[in-house]
């Protein structure tokens, strides 16, 4: 065999270990962030707790604990950080740029004030809210995305500069916006506010399946396009001249990505820089082939968002700090330093 | 059965490029399209291609208008080896040669075995089979153009147009390209290569096509449309031509002074 066939074998070989890891390491992370917290539920406790719900006898307060308040939580939270960060991956895909994420196009921030308007005008109605809120953070999202887009063309072109300029300032503008609904009206300021920052505290199986509904076809869809991914790359011309509805696809992944944003801010806030620290963080160390780079960068991104929660309820308990805060304290570095980079 | 434009008219934005063109593909020649900057070279391949329209006339595919045809069959069988070709930093050799293979494989369909034995054929033919690993940012520029050929070769389309797929090429890699071309020709395949080098034309081509400013200034074999007279009036550059065999090569006159 020549070398080249060999480092072929090899790398194929190779494909589906770092998948294989990265669940493994998901699963162990998930296990720890459900015994970890103000009641301490040591690894055996946790196993038959886990045991008895999957039987379906809750008994005593440990099993309660692990099942309505820590399982929901982590779940919800690995579910936002996959959903994010696989958004996020398919948004740098589109618009062919590192910079690109969910909270610098101004989807989250436009999904963010969808979601408000919901709460402050119809969040006395519980059902109308519960439909509503993700409607609203859809619609809004894609209308934010198709403006900052609109913003950001220079003729057929649409620089990384202008695009992050975009989504910022339209971005700002919206989450102004949003504050002063909270402002007009203050009996729900609170509530509203410490959802905006991002949290997982209020998780519970109920307001996780309507999120799940939405995420599973927008990350099979994202999942999907990874080869379509690629050919873009390409730029429009030779994607186009490979036979790739580029328009369409391009339209596809949009919607999907936002629909991915829309539903994670729907249940867990504005969540900033996961969408841009993960799916880079993976391309570094695997390559930019999609269909490698977007299944490790949902999990990735789970990975992360779980720990990020862990943090924000463990580090000043009983307190706990927007989980927000924590990805920003963590992406808003990452960022400048990928900004720099690039304008070098 | 050719790929063929007639009477096309069509530009960018208000400025005319192509005005009034007829030009055919046949398989199993290589047609050599010259001219000077602005002539429409690249604007015939976007033409054959769709990505633009023409605005009177058009173009078709073994009698189909392309802009009746699905991209993806056209896909199937029109494959461009673009000018400027970006390969994007993070992907493998192989990876971007089997981009290629997309409009046989569909974006969502697993590659068959046919597909792998094409991208091999690709690789081996472009002599790019060492680059396979490789990431797309850490080759040169000559290998970078082999690469951008084997994935059109990937194709397997039954017409090749080849936008100056010598461009970046030392001279062994040109005379290989060269030898490319006219095998790829031999299997039957339509070849169509923009040329800048007017003596590889000259050397490798059964017919060229001699553009100026949007028509058709010549078509013939290469003695007949690469004369002094007409080069020198079209290109505004003096040569002297001595016709080697059946081949002219072309000597430029440095202007005095």
């Amino acid at each position: 065999m020549a070398r080249a066939d060999v480092r072929r074998v090899v790398s194929r070989g190779a494909g589906l270990a770092p998948a294989t890891a990265s669940l493994a390491a998901l699963a162990a992370v998930m296990l720890l962030a459900v015994g970890v917290g103000s009641v301490h539920v040591p690894p055996a406790a946790l196993l038959s707790a886990l045991a008895d719900g999957l039987t379906g006898h809750l008994h005593g307060t440990v099993d309660t604990i692990v099942w309505q308040l820590r399982l929901p939580r982590v779940v919800l939270a690995a579910l936002v950080g996959a959903a994010l960060s696989l958004a996020g991956g398919a948004f740098q895909g589109v618009f062919r740029n590192p910079l690109a994420d969910p909270y610098l196009l101004g989807a989250a921030s436009g999904a963010g004030f969808g979601a408000a308007v919901v709460l402050v005008f119809a969040g006395a109605v519980p059902w109308l809210a519960r439909l509503g809120v993700p409607l609203a953070a859809f619609g809004c999202a894609l209308a934010t995305v198709a403006v900052v887009t609109l913003l950001a063309r220079r003729g057929s072109q649409l620089p990384s500069v202008a695009l992050i300029l975009a989504g910022v300032v339209v971005g700002s503008s919206l989450s102004a916006a949003t504050s002063f609904l909270m402002l007009a009206s203050r009996d729900r300021a609170a509530g509203i506010l410490s959802w905006l920052l991002g949290s997982f505290a209020f998780a519970s199986w109920a307001r996780l399946l309507p999120v799940a509904a939405l995420l599973v076809p927008s990350v099979v869809a994202i999942l999907g396009a990874a080869r379509a991914l690629d050919v873009l790359q390409l730029g429009e011309e030779s994607a186009a001249q490979l036979g790739v509805p580029v328009a369409a696809v391009r339209l596809a992944l949009l919607a999907a990505a936002t629909l991915a944003t829309a539903a994670a801010v729907s249940v867990a806030g504005v969540i900033g820089f996961v969408g841009l620290v993960v799916p880079h963080a993976v391309r570094l160390a695997f390559g930019a082939g999609h269909r490698r780079l977007l299944p490790l960068a949902g999990l990735w991104g789970a990975l992360f968002m779980v720990l990020a929660d862990l943090f924000a309820r463990t580090v000043v308990a009983p307190a706990e700090i927007p989980v927000g805060v924590i990805t920003a304290l963590v992406g808003g570095p990452f960022f400048l330093a990928l900004l720099r980079r690039q304008q070098r | 059965m050719s790929l063929a434009v007639r009477g096309v008219v069509a530009g960018y934005a208000g400025r005319e490029v192509l005005r009034g063109l007829d030009l055919e593909l046949k398989p199993g020649e290589v047609l050599g399209v010259v001219g000077p900057n602005g002539a429409g070279k690249s604007t015939l391949v976007r033409v054959l291609t769709r990505l633009l329209p023409a605005w009177r006339g058009g173009a078709w595919l073994d009698g189909r208008s392309v802009a009746r045809i699905r991209r993806r069959a056209l896909a199937r069988a029109v494959a461009v080896l673009p000018q400027s070709g970006e390969l994007p930093a993070g992907f493998t050799v192989e990876a971007l040669v089997a981009m290629g293979r997309t409009p046989h494989t569909g974006l969502l369909g697993a590659p068959s075995a046919e597909d792998r034995a094409a991208v091999e054929r690709a690789l081996v033919e472009t002599d790019t089979r060492g680059l396979r690993l490789r990431r797309a940012a850490e080759l040169s520029g000559g290998e970078r153009q082999r690469v951008l050929l084997a994935r059109a070769l990937a194709q397997a389309p039954r017409y090749l147009l080849l936008d100056e797929p010598t461009n970046h090429l030392d001279l062994r890699y040109q005379l290989e390209a060269l030898a490319f071309v006219r095998r790829e020709a031999s299997r039957g395949v339509g070849v169509m290569v923009v040329l800048h080098d007017l003596n590889l034309a000259a050397a490798g081509c059964d017919r060229v096509a001699l553009l100026e400013r949007g028509r058709l200034a010549a078509l013939g074999t290469p003695t007949e449309v690469l004369t002094a007279p007409l080069v020198s009036r079209v290109y505004g550059a003096d040569v002297e031509v001595h016709v080697r065999g059946s081949r002219p090569l072309l000597v430029p006159r440095m202007p005095a002074g």
